[in-house]
């Protein structure tokens, strides 16, 4: 949650045209333009894409979640390896996170041969990298706050006093 | 059988709901885009939906007491205090209604006797004055203007004081014109109130939409006001929660003792399912509702900018979600430019006529509709009035 509303605009629907979000919070479009480009240059906002439910797209990928143990390293911590790993194109995600292991790695790939090979020849051949534990992505509810089976909705009266 | 004579005088009386004719037009089409509803377009946050469903689960289906669980009681004593910064007691000062229409003609049934004056300000909920008839009352009406912004002027108050005047009903944020009260306005009809021993009910249901970071005053909360004063407050707008069906009401013990007296027998008490969701919604709600007032207040600047820029006059309203324009000047009734709009462009807007014979040269549009679709709205108005 941030506390700039436009910020937050941008995070529910960045496909709001630059008057629509001046007219919602009574800005001038020159202002949301100039705002919206001073946090892309300084990397605060990374990019914009579409959530898509991968089942209706007939996509035919699968992903896994992949829990992996390192040794963190002096100096650095986690963070080398976690780079390392994260550039990957494979890659789609990656964590740092706190319990059982260290980092929770999202890896896309073709089928479960190309995700299990990436492991065992790319993942887990890094120096560093103790352990992993592959979970294949089975289905999704709900993702960066869109859930995949939506309500019926708000069934209003279409006049109501 | 004529049933004409079998209608009680009082109720046959009532004209029908200007709503009602206009909900008959729309109705079955699906093709239209209403910014006719007078309720949110979110669903109930879902960590009160899923609070009643537990209560289900854990099969509390049962009554409560008359006056609601306490344990609602005692959140809402503990919300009111925060919010209005008026103190009742949980046990014997609030009591838990379905909806604050319930509430309202509770009120006025406890206290009226018959032939006794209500002034009311119009344009207002439409329930207002039929509620004053079905309790024997005599409604008064005082009318607000858009040059005040639609807010309550405690001149007109006092110019429509009688001898028969025994209260005085306010509602801010206003159903249908979003009209807020300043402190003045309020210091001034309180003065009233206390000189001539008026009771003041008012319908608080819009009271956390306020926008501009207004914060909202209630008439309970000034000195003197609190004996006087009976608080409806309940879930439906903040919460979103219309379905539940939810309101109460606060005041002094010997009103609420009454008004409980009509409650205990017409009925028994409000649903405790939804008593459990209110828990929920006071407790736990409030990060939900700022979000959907965020949203609304959003909505709000973008319909005000697109109906002004396009030469309908509106004001800014401080509160509730409803913009009430000025199309006067387009020489068409308010029902005729409803209906026109409606055929033409099928956009839904209620006549303001419909909440008060002042309301004539207005309509109510409600914003809490999605964005897109209240983007297309304001380009059908607009395409509408070119063709005027």
């Amino acid at each position: 949650m941030s506390t700039d509303p436009l910020l937050e605009l941008l995070r529910s629907k960045a496909r709001h045209t630059h008057q629509e979000l001046a007219e919602m919070l009574a800005l001038s479009e020159a202002e949301v333009r100039a705002r919206i480009a001073a946090w892309e240059n300084d990397g605060t906002i990374l990019g914009y894409h579409a959530v898509v439910n991968a089942e209706l797209a007939g996509d035919v990928d699968v992903q896994a979640f992949i829990e992996v143990k390192v040794t963190p390293e002096r100096g650095g911590g986690f963070d080398r390896l976690a780079m390392r790993i994260a550039r990957f194109d494979q890659v789609v995600s990656c964590y740092l996170a706190s319990g059982g292991y260290d980092l929770m790695v999202v890896v896309q790939g073709a089928d479960l041969r190309e995700v299990a090979r990436f492991v065992s020849e790319r993942l887990s051949t890094l120096d560093g990298v103790l352990s992993t534990a592959t979970h294949f992505l089975l289905k999704t509810y709900k993702e960066n706050g869109f859930l995949f089976e939506g309500e019926t909705g708000v069934q209003r009266l279409a006049v109501s006093p | 059988m004529d049933y004409s004579s079998i209608i009680a005088k009082h109720i046959a009386s009532i004209p029908r709901s200007g709503i009602r004719d206009f909900f008959e037009l729309v109705q079955g089409r699906d093709d239209v885009i209403s910014l006719g509803v007078g309720e949110p377009d979110f669903a109930t946050p879902w960590h009160i939906r899923e609070a009643a469903i537990y209560s289900l689960e854990k099969g509390q289906t049962s009554y409560t007491s008359n006056l609601g669980l306490l344990s609602l009681r005692k959140s809402i004593a503990k919300y009111v205090s925060q919010f209005f910064h008026v103190d009742y007691v949980a046990e014997k000062e609030v009591l838990v209604t379905v909806g604050v229409s319930e509430a309202i003609d509770l009120a006025l049934r406890a206290l009226l006797n018959p032939g006794d004056e209500v002034i009311y300000h119009e344009p207002c909920y439409v329930s207002y004055s039929p509620s004053i008839v079905m309790a024997y009352g005599k409604p008064v009406t005082v009318v607000t203007k858009k040059e005040d912004g639609f807010s309550l002027k405690p001149e007109a108050v006092a110019a429509a004081i009688t001898p028969r005047t025994r209260m005085v009903m306010l509602n801010f944020p206003t159903n249908p014109t979003g009209a807020c009260a300043t402190r003045e306005d309020l210091e001034g009809i309180a003065k009233l109130c206390i000189e001539h021993n008026l009771i003041v009910m008012t319908d608080e249901i819009y009271s956390e939409l306020r926008y501009d970071g207004e914060e909202h005053l209630s008439i309970a909360a000034l000195p003197g006001m609190r004996e006087r004063t009976i608080l409806l407050h309940g879930f439906s707008k903040a919460f979103a929660m219309t379905g539940f069906r939810l309101g109460y009401a606060c005041a002094p013990q010997p009103i609420i003792e009454a008004m409980m007296k009509i409650h205990q027998y017409a009925m028994l008490c409000a649903p405790i399912m939804s008593q459990n969701a209110a828990i929920e919604a006071l407790e736990n709600g409030t990060p939900s509702m700022e979000k959907m007032r965020d949203s609304y207040h959003q909505r709000r600047d973008y319909v005000v900018k697109r109906l002004n820029d396009m030469g309908i006059e509106c004001h800014t309203p401080g509160g509730a979600f409803y913009v009430f324009p000025d199309i006067s000047k387009f020489g068409l009734t308010s029902k005729e430019f409803a209906m026109k709009l409606l055929e033409q462009e099928s956009v839904a807007a209620v006549p303001g006529n419909a909440f008060g014979e002042c309301g004539e040269g207005f309509l109510r549009c409600c914003y809490a509709t999605g964005f897109d679709d209240l983007k297309l709205a304001m380009d059908k108005i607009e395409n509408f009035i070119s063709k005027l």
